[in-house]
C-alpha cells in the first residue's frame, strides 16, 4: 500500500477545504488536499446566489455592519447557534470578501446613479452614490435586514471556486482528485490521517498527517430528493462517526427548499416566487393563500415546504412516474421577464424538463437542500473527541447556523471559517511533533482491505446496496422530512434499524474492479444508515419545533428545555442506535433568546436567571 | 408505455486489460423527462453495476459528465432521451486518459493546463486586510466573469482536430483562460509574458480555426473571438520580438 505524508491532510477540496489548505500553505506547511472529483466540480461551484458580508457599499446596504449581520444570523438560527461563533463569522466576512477580490474574484461592483428594482411585484427606485463606484456591490436575500449578498452575475460559487483553486495552484498545493477517504487513522486519542481509496485504480492508499481537516460538504444524498451533487454523500461524516469518539452536532437540523424540479430535484431559485410566481395543485388551483393568507407563496422556505407537503398529503398532488409533485407557474410573468431576470430558470426548464416556462408549468416539490448537522467542532474548528482532527464548511457543525441557515451564509461560511480554522490549524502545527503508530495504522488499513474483500466475495451476504440505500432514502423522506411527529419518527427508526441490519449483509453483484461505483456505494452504505439513524433518533427525542426541525405534535419552540445542541455518538459498530448527549447551544448571549420576527409560532421561555447570567453587557 | 430505448455503450476497464474493449447493448423503457443521467443510473443500479461513468452536479454546472453522445461531445446530464433516436450510442471523450467505460481523467489534464498557463493573478501587490478593496469597473468584472464561465468539461478539446493530433496542444479552453487573465487589470503580466506561454504551435499557432470547439461548448463561451483576438495579438507580439532580436 502506498503511503503519503504531509503536515496537513485536507479531506475535501471545495471552498472550505481549499481555503484551509491555502492558509496552511501560506504559512509554510506542506498540505495535501483530497477530493472525489476535480476540485472545481465540488458542490461549492453550484451556488449561484452569493455570499453574505456586511460591506455596506451599495445603496440598499447602507448602514450595514457586522452587528446587523450577526443579529440576522442569530435570528435565522432560531437561537440554535453558538453566538461566539456567529460573531467571529460576521466580523471576518467583509475582510474575507476583499481578500477574494485581491485573489481574482470578479465581484459585481457598484454602478453609480439611478436604477430600479422589484419587490413583491412592485417597482422601486434606488440611487447609488458616485463615491462608492467600483466597490463590491450586493443583492437582497431572504432573512436579511440589508442588501448584503456579494455576487458575480449568476455564478458566484463557480467564480469563487475557480479563484480559490487558482490560488492553490499558485501555492503549489497538492490537490489530488479521484481520491475518496473511507476511514480515519487514529489510536483513540490522536488522528493520524486517513485510509483512502483511489478512484482511478481502486487501490487503497494511506495518507499520514500531523493534522487532518474534514471539509467534505453536506450529506444531502442520503435523502431521496435533494438539490445536492451526487458526491454529497457523507463520506467524511461517516469516517468521523465510525471512530466512536467524534460526535455529530444537531443531526436533526436539515434544511428543505420548496422548489426542486421533478424528476432530478435541481433547484429553481426562490426568485421565481419572489417575482410573483405561484404554486398550483393537481387541479391547477392556487393553495398557499388558503394556508398563509398574508404571505402566501412568499412565506419562508420551511413554511412553504410544510404546506406543500401537507397539500400533497391531502391528495392534491400531481401523480407522476417519479412520485407526487405540485406545479410552479411563472407563465404570467411574461417572456421578457423570464428571459432576462430568470434566465437560469429558463435554461434549467429547457435542458432538464424540455418545458418552456412561458407556456408550461414547472413540476416542483420540497427537497433536501442543506445540512446544518455536521461534525461537531469547538470555535477553533477542532473536532470533539480526537486531537489533530478539524472540520470546516458544510461538513462541520461549527455552529453558526443553529437550526436554520440563511441563504448566502453558507458560501460565506466556507471561506470565513476556512480562514479562521486554517489559522488555528497553523497554530496547532507550530512546533507540534507526533508519532505515527505503525502498528495501529497497519491494523486499520488491513481492516479496510478485509472489508473490501468481503464485499467482493459476498462473504456477508448478497443484499443489493442500491436496494438498502433506497429503503434508507424512503424512510428519511417519510419520517424526517419537512414535517415530523412521534409515530412517524418511531416507524422511521424501526425501518432504519432494519436497513442497518441489511447493510451488514451487502455483497457486490459486479467484480468491484478499478473505479467501480458499486464498491464505493457498498463501502459507505452502513455509515449512511447510521447517519440516517442519528437524524431520526435525534428528531424523535427533540420534542419541540425550532427552525427546520418541525414537530407537528410539539409546535412550540421550547427554550426552557431545548436551548441545547444534540451530540450524537456511535459508540461501536454493533450498536443499533446512537448515544445522544446534549450541550448548551451558546455559552453567552449577545442577543438573548427572543422572537425571530417571522415564521410565527409560540415560545416556551428559557429560565430568566440563566439568560440574565449569560447575557453580555455592552459598554 | 414509453419507447424502448437501446443504449450502445463503450466498455473497457484498464484495470482488467484481459477483457477487450467492446460495445455493449442495454435496453430501458423511456419515462417522461428522462435524461441520460437518469437512464445511466438506472442501467447501473438495475442491470449492470460494473458500468463506470461520472456525474456530479447532474445540473449542467460542474462539467463532470461530458461524453460522446451519438458522435458528438456533450453533457450527459442535460441530454434528454426524447431528443435522441431510439438508439443512443455512448463513447468516452477522446484525448483524455480513460479511467473506465465512459469515464475519463479530465482532472490531470486540466491541472497541467493551469500550470502551463499559470492560471492565477500575477500581482506584486500584497493584500492589506485593513484597507477597502481596490475598485474595479463593473463592466470589466462582467467581462472577466463571461470568460470564467468555463466548466472544464473538456468537450472543446475532445472535438478539436489539433488536440487529437498533438498531445501538447493546449486547446481553446487554455487560450480562453489566457484571455481571462489578459482582460483582468489585476494581472500585471505583459503581452510578451503571455506570448511566452501560448505563442507557439502548442498554443495559438496550432489551432486550425475550424471552430469545432465553439460548436460543442455547452456554456456557449465565445471561443472563436478569443482565439482570433489572441492570434492577432500574439502575431503582433511575435513580430515585435523578431525585430527586437
Ligand atoms: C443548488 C445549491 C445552491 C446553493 N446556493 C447557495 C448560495 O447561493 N449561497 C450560499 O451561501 N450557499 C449556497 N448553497 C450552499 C453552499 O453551496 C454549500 O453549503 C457550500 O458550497 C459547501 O462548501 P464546502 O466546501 O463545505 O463543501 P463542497 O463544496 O460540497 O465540497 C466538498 C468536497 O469534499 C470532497 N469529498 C466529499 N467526500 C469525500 C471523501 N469521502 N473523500 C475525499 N473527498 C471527499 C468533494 O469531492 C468536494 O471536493 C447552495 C447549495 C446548493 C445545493
Ligand atoms: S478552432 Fe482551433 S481550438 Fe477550436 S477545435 Fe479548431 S483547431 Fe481546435
Ligand atoms: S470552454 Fe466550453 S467546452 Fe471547453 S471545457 Fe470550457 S465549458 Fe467545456
Ligand atoms: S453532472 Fe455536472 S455537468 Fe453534468
Amino acid at each position: 500500500m502506498q503511503t503519503f505524508y504531509s503536515d496537513l491532510l485536507v479531506i475535501g477540496a471545495g471552498l472550505a477545504g481549499e481555503r484551509v489548505a491555502v492558509e496552511a500553505a501560506e504559512n509554510g506547511f506542506n498540505v495535501i488536499c483530497l477530493s472525489i472529483v476535480p476540485a472545481r466540480r465540488s458542490h461549492s461551484s453550484a451556488a449561484q446566489g452569493g455570499m453574505q458580508a456586511a460591506l455596506g457599499n451599495c445603496a440598499m446596504g447602507e448602514g450595514d455592519n457586522s452587528d446587523v449581520h450577526f443579529g440576522d444570523t442569530v435570528k435565522g438560527s432560531d437561537w440554535g447557534c453558538d453566538q461566539e461563533v456567529a460573531r467571529l463569522f460576521a466580523d471576518a466576512a467583509p475582510i474575507e470578501m476583499r481578500r477574494l477580490a485581491h485573489w481574482g474574484v470578479p465581484w459585481n461592483r457598484v454602478v453609480p446613479g439611478q436604477s430600479f428594482y422589484f419587490k413583491g411585484g412592485q417597482k422601486f427606485e434606488k440611487y447609488e452614490k458616485p463615491e462608492k463606484e467600483g466597490l463590491i456591490t450586493a443583492r437582497a436575500f431572504g432573512g436579511t435586514a440589508k442588501w448584503r449578498t456579494c455576487y458575480t452575475s449568476d455564478g458566484t460559487g463557480h467564480a469563487v471556486m475557480c479563484t480559490m483553486d487558482n490560488r492553490c495552484a499558485e501555492l503549489g498545493i497538492n490537490v489530488v482528485d479521484r481520491k475518496e477517504a473511507i476511514a480515519l487513522l487514529h489510536d483513540g486519542e490522536t488522528c493520524m490521517g486517513a485510509v483512502v481509496r483511489c478512484l482511478r485504480t481502486g487501490k487503497l492508499e494511506t495518507y499520514l498527517a500531523k493534522a487532518t481537516a474534514i471539509c467534505t460538504g453536506g450529506f444531502g444524498r442520503i435523502y431521496k430528493a435533494t438539490t445536492n451533487a451526487v458526491i454529497c454523500d457523507g463520506g467524511g461524516h461517516i469516517a468521523a462517526l465510525d471512530t466512536g469518539l467524534v460526535p455529530l452536532g444537531n443531526p436533526e437540523a436539515i434544511q428543505f427548499h420548496p422548489t426542486g424540479i421533478v424528476p432530478t430535484d435541481i433547484l429553481v431559485t426562490e426568485g421565481c416566487r419572489g417575482d410573483g410566481g405561484t404554486l398550483l395543485d393537481v387541479n391547477e388551483e392556487r393553495f398557499m393563500h388558503i394556508y398563509e393568507p398574508d404571505k402566501a407563496e412568499l412565506a419562508s422556505r420551511d413554511v412553504v415546504s410544510r404546506w406543500m407537503t401537507h397539500h400533497m398529503r391531502e391528495g392534491k398532488g400531481v401523480k407522476s412516474s417519479y412520485g407526487e409533485h405540485l406545479w410552479l407557474d411563472i407563465r404570467h410573468l411574461g417572456d421578457h421577464h423570464i428571459s432576462t431576470k430568470l434566465r437560469e430558470v429558463d435554461e434549467i426548464c429547457h435542458h432538464f424538463l424540455g418545458v418552456d416556462p412561458r407556456t408550461e408549468l414547472i413540476p416542483v416539490r420540497p427537497t433536501q437542500h442543506y445540512t446544518m448537522a455536521g461534525i461537531r467542532t469547538n470555535k477553533d474548528g477542532a473536532a470533539y473527541g480526537l486531537k489533530g482532527l478539524f472540520s470546516a464548511g458544510e461538513a462541520a457543525c461549527w455552529d453558526m447556523h443553529g437550526f436554520n441557515r440563511l441563504g448566502g451564509n453558507s458560501l460565506a461560511e466556507t471561506v470565513v471559517a476556512g480562514g479562521i480554522i486554517g489559522a488555528k490549524i497553523v497554530e496547532f502545527l507550530m512546533g507540534y511533533e507526533t508519532r505515527f503508530k505503525t502498528e495501529v495504522i497497519t491494523q486499520q488499513c488491513k481492516a479496510q482491505e478485509q472489508r473490501i474483500k468481503d464485499l467482493i466475495s459476498g462473504k456477508n451476504g448478497n443484499e443489493n446496496v442500491y436496494d438498502v440505500r433506497n429503503d434508507m432514502q424512503e424512510a428519511l423522506m417519510k419520517g424526517c422530512f419537512v414535517f415530523r411527529n412521534g409515530p412517524d419518527l418511531e416507524e422511521t427508526v424501526q425501518t432504519l434499524e432494519k436497513a442497518l441490519e441489511r447493510s451488514a449483509r451487502v455483497g457486490l453483484h459486479s467484480d468491484g474492479a478499478g473505479a467501480n461505483h458499486e464498491l464505493a456505494a457498498a463501502l459507505k452504505i452502513r455509515g449512511q444508515v447510521k447517519l440516517a439513524l442519528c437524524i431520526a433518533t435525534a428528531a424523535l427525542t427533540r420534542t419541540e419545533s425550532r427552525g427546520s426541525h418541525n414537530r407537528e405534535d410539539f409546535p412550540e419552540r421550547n427554550d426552557r428545555d431545548w436551548l441545547t445542541r444534540t451530540l450524537a455518538y456511535w459508540p461501536d459498530d454493533n450498536a443499533s442506535k446512537p448515544d445522544l448527549k446534549y450541550e448548551d447551544s451558546s455559552q453567552i448571549f449577545e442577543i438573548p433568546p427572543g422572537d425571530r420576527g417571522y415564521g410565527g409560532g409560540s415560545i416556551i421561555p428559557a429560565d430568566e436567571e440563566m439568560v440574565a447570567e449569560r447575557t453580555v453587557k455592552k459598554q | 408505455m414509453g419507447r424502448e430505448l437501446q443504449f450502445e455503450i463503450f466498455r473497457y476497464n484498464p484495470q482488467t486489460p484481459e477483457v477487450e474493449p467492446r460495445m455493449q447493448t442495454y435496453t430501458l423503457e423511456e419515462t417522461p423527462n428522462m435524461t441520460l443521467f437518469i437512464a445511466l443510473n438506472r442501467i447501473r443500479e438495475e442491470q449492470d453495476p460494473s458500468l463506470i461513468f461520472d456525474f456530479c452536479c447532474r445540473a449542467g454546472i460542474c462539467g463532470a459528465c461530458a461524453m460522446v453522445i451519438n458522435g458528438r461531445p456533450g453533457l450527459a446530464c442535460q441530454t434528454k432521451t426524447k431528443d435522441q433516436s431510439g438508439t443512443i450510442t455512448l463513447h468516452p471523450l477522446p484525448v483524455y486518459k480513460l479511467i473506465g467505460d465512459l469515464s475519463v481523467d479530465t482532472g490531470v489534464w486540466f491541472r497541467e493546463m493551469y500550470e502551463k498557463t499559470e492560471s492565477w493573478i500575477h500581482t506584486s501587490k500584497a493584500f492589506d486586510p485593513a484597507k477597502p478593496e481596490e475598485r474595479m469597473d463593473n463592466k470589466t468584472a462582467e467581462e472577466i466573469y463571461e470568460l470564467e464561465r468555463c466548466i472544464e468539461c473538456g468537450c472543446c478539446v475532445a472535438a478539436c482536430g489539433t488536440a487529437r493530433l498533438r498531445d501538447d496542444f493546449l486547446g481553446a479552453v487554455a487560450l480562453n483562460r489566457i484571455a481571462r487573465f489578459h482582460v483582468d487589470p489585476r494581472d500585471e503580466r505583459s503581452d510578451a509574458q503571455f506570448f511566452e506561454l501560448v505563442g507557439n504551435d502548442a498554443g495559438v499557432f496550432g489551432c486550425m480555426g475550424l471552430l469545432a470547439c465553439e460548436d460543442v461548448c455547452p456554456k456557449n463561451l465565445p471561443l472563436q473571438n478569443q482565439l482570433g483576438f489572441l492570434r492577432r495579438k500574439m502575431g503582433i507580439t511575435a513580430i515585435k520580438q523578431l525585430f527586437r532580436r
